[in-house]
């Protein structure tokens, strides 16, 4: 009888074992990741309700995909309803670059969400830039995930 | 603030010789020269006054050690163990019996004599070709106390020298910037030490950003990047009085700022709606001129050591290369044309090469190449490395390694490393907190 109880204990520890590998590999596998662009949520703010305060960016680029768009598009709303508000797009970068490169890199990505939100009527005086390169990321992890997840744009509220 | 500038007496003692002893620094360093370094030998008046004034129970003997361990780290020399050494020290400085030295396999000899002469230390060496039974050098330097340890790397720069015939490289510093804590949140600060991690000092207080310090060619004024305010600038720090200023009025971030080979300009690159050029900005008349002119990013410039020439970086081909151009901004010319990403290039003092970091196929590396980019050389491959800097004789690169983090984003380290150019002796420069971004000085004294 006891060992019939130590062995159903222990099938119930595999079977958990098994459940638990498998929910992180899908994790991973289901993806927070399209490319390798972050597609996650993990780290993202809002800055009011339904209001995304970043958007993401593949290794070496500055083009806005089209969740990134989708996203500016929510914030232009939102600052247009909010006339007073003033922001700061702070640009960076992944650890995978030299550090130079990637001060003018966060820059580059910060200027590209800001001139998508020009686009959508938000005028440069509400709007300024600063590129933090690979200096402040927000995931301290060396693997692809991580990096994903600190090639950003971030829209900080200035007042 | 003078403790900078030495107060340096040489006497030559003539030397009527000619030494049989030669290393060959080209080759790498597979045989190191056996080398006895003897303690500097005191009298006991002057070794009270020294322990007095410098806490150092015998300075002959502190001496001869900074000049044993730089002569280990540079890879060329092996200096013996002196429970070996059969003469005492005041005597071997008076005529060495070779026949000892020789049977402990040293084929140099370093002696020695300290003495306390009018409040002044008073050093003098010699060095002895153990195999040719002659002496090939003796000099002798006197100056303040507090000075000792630089007499130690004087030393040694004249032994190599004698015996490499190229100049030395251990009377320098090295200004870098002191890390700590969680890499998501790293305070930063300036720091300076001397090339052997001694005499370390901070030169800020860590309340913001810094990064990429530089030093001009006397090695008296830093340039770097701080963020002051939140506003990531270019700022000038004169070292010995501390006072610093922004380089120029730009209308946003400058960064990646170097001096030019006579100190009288600044060149950096200036980033604005997404874009980074090239400018430089005159010191004395504050004229500033944009060098290049391209919608892609162009940074990291560094003058080749005649002035005529920049190499910069640019991803104007798609991917971040290796350019260089005039110093006008003409004639530009991608030099970089191997597999992978290039990055950093910075010219080297002998203006013959450039040294660069390379990333490729997920590894990062320290290379050279010649300054048509040809001839390229990797020197050391890791997980993440980047920014050398030439030590001021153009044979030994010192950069900065970062550790990869495990699954819990732990373990993360940041440490300054030196490499030969032949590739061989890398090595880890003690610091006191985590390091990057290292810059070396010229030689101090001349």
């Amino acid at each position: 009888m006891k060992l019939t109880k130590i062995l159903k204990n222990g099938f119930l520890i595999v079977f958990a074992c098994i459940a638990l590998s498998a929910c992180a590999t899908s994790k991973k596998t289901t993806g927070q990741m399209q490319g390798d662009v972050y597609t996650g949520t993990d780290t993202v703010e809002y800055l009011a309700s339904g209001v995304p305060d970043r958007v993401f960016f593949a290794t070496n680029e500055s083009v806005l995909t089209t969740a990134s768009r989708e996203t500016l598009r929510k914030q232009a709303a939102w600052l247009r309803k909010n006339s007073k508000i003033t922001i700061v797009l702070e640009g960076h970068a992944d650890e995978r670059g030299t550090r130079e490169y990637n001060l003018a890199l966060g820059e580059r990505r910060a200027n590209a969400a800001k001139d998508y939100l020009m686009t959508y009527g938000i005028s440069s005086d509400r709007i300024s830039v600063l590129s933090y390169g690979k200096e402040r990321p927000v995931d301290s992890g060396s693997n692809p995930l991580a990096w994903s997840k600190n090639r950003r744009s971030v829209t900080v509220k200035a007042n | 603030m003078k403790k900078f500038l030495i107060i340096l007496i040489l006497i030559l003692i003539p030397v009527k010789s000619f030494g049989l002893i030669e290393v060959d620094i080209t080759r790498g360093n597979l045989n190191p020269l056996p080398i006895a370094v003897s303690p500097l030998s005191i009298d006991e008046e002057s070794r009270k006054n020294f322990q007095n004034i410098l806490k150092k129970k015998n300075i002959g003997s502190e001496i001869s050690l900074i000049v044993e361990n730089n002569l280990k780290v540079s890879g060329l020399f092996n200096p013996l163990n002196k429970d070996a050494f059969l003469q005492e020290p005041d005597i071997a400085n008076l005529k060495p019996r070779f026949e000892d030295w020789n049977l402990i396999k040293a084929q140099a000899l370093i002696t020695g004599k300290v003495s306390y002469v009018e409040e002044k230390l008073r050093v003098e060496f010699r060095l002895w070709d153990v195999l040719a039974g002659k002496e090939m050098m003796a000099l002798a330097f006197t100056t303040v106390p507090n000075n000792w340890r630089r007499v130690g790397h004087i030393i040694t720069d004249k032994v190599y020298e004698r015996l490499t015939g190229e100049r030395g490289y251990f009377d320098t510093r090295i200004i870098y910037v002191a890390e700590e804590g969680p890499k998501t949140q790293r305070v930063k600060k300036l720091a300076i030490m001397d090339q052997d991690g001694a005499n370390n000092k901070f030169l800020t207080l860590g309340n913001e950003l810094v990064l990429t310090p530089r030093f001009n060619p006397t090695s008296q004024m830093v340039t770097y990047l701080s963020y002051f305010r939140n506003l990531p600038r270019v700022y000038l720090l004169d070292i010995e009085t501390g006072t610093q200023e922004v380089v120029g009025d730009f209308p946003g971030m400058t960064f990646a700022p170097r001096f030019s080979p006579d100190g009288k300009k600044i060149i950096m690159s200036f980033a604005k709606d997404g874009n980074s050029e090239i400018y430089t900005m005159d010191l004395e008349n504050r004229i500033v001129e944009k060098i290049t002119n391209h919608p892609s990013i162009d940074t990291s410039p560094s003058y080749s050591p005649d002035g005529k020439f920049i190499s910069f970086n640019s991803d104007r081909s798609g991917y971040q290369q290796i350019y260089v151009m005039k110093s006008d901004g003409s004639n530009v010319k991608r030099i970089s044309f191997g597999k992978g990403i290039y990055g950093t290039p910075v010219w080297s003092p002998r203006g013959d090469l450039i040294a660069f970091t390379k990333l490729h196929k997920g590894k990062f590396y320290i290379g050279v190449m010649r300054t048509d980019g040809s001839g390229e050389r990797l020197l050391t491959e890791n997980f993440y490395q980047e920014a050398p800097s030439w030590s001021p004789n153009g044979r030994v690169l010192i950069f900065y390694r970062e550790t990869k983090t495990d699954s819990k984003g732990k373990g993360f380290s940041a440490k300054l490393w030196s490499i030969d150019l032949t590739g061989y002796n890398e090595r880890q420069v003690p610091t006191p907190t985590d390091g990057s971004d290292p810059s070396w000085s010229s030689l101090l004294s001349n």
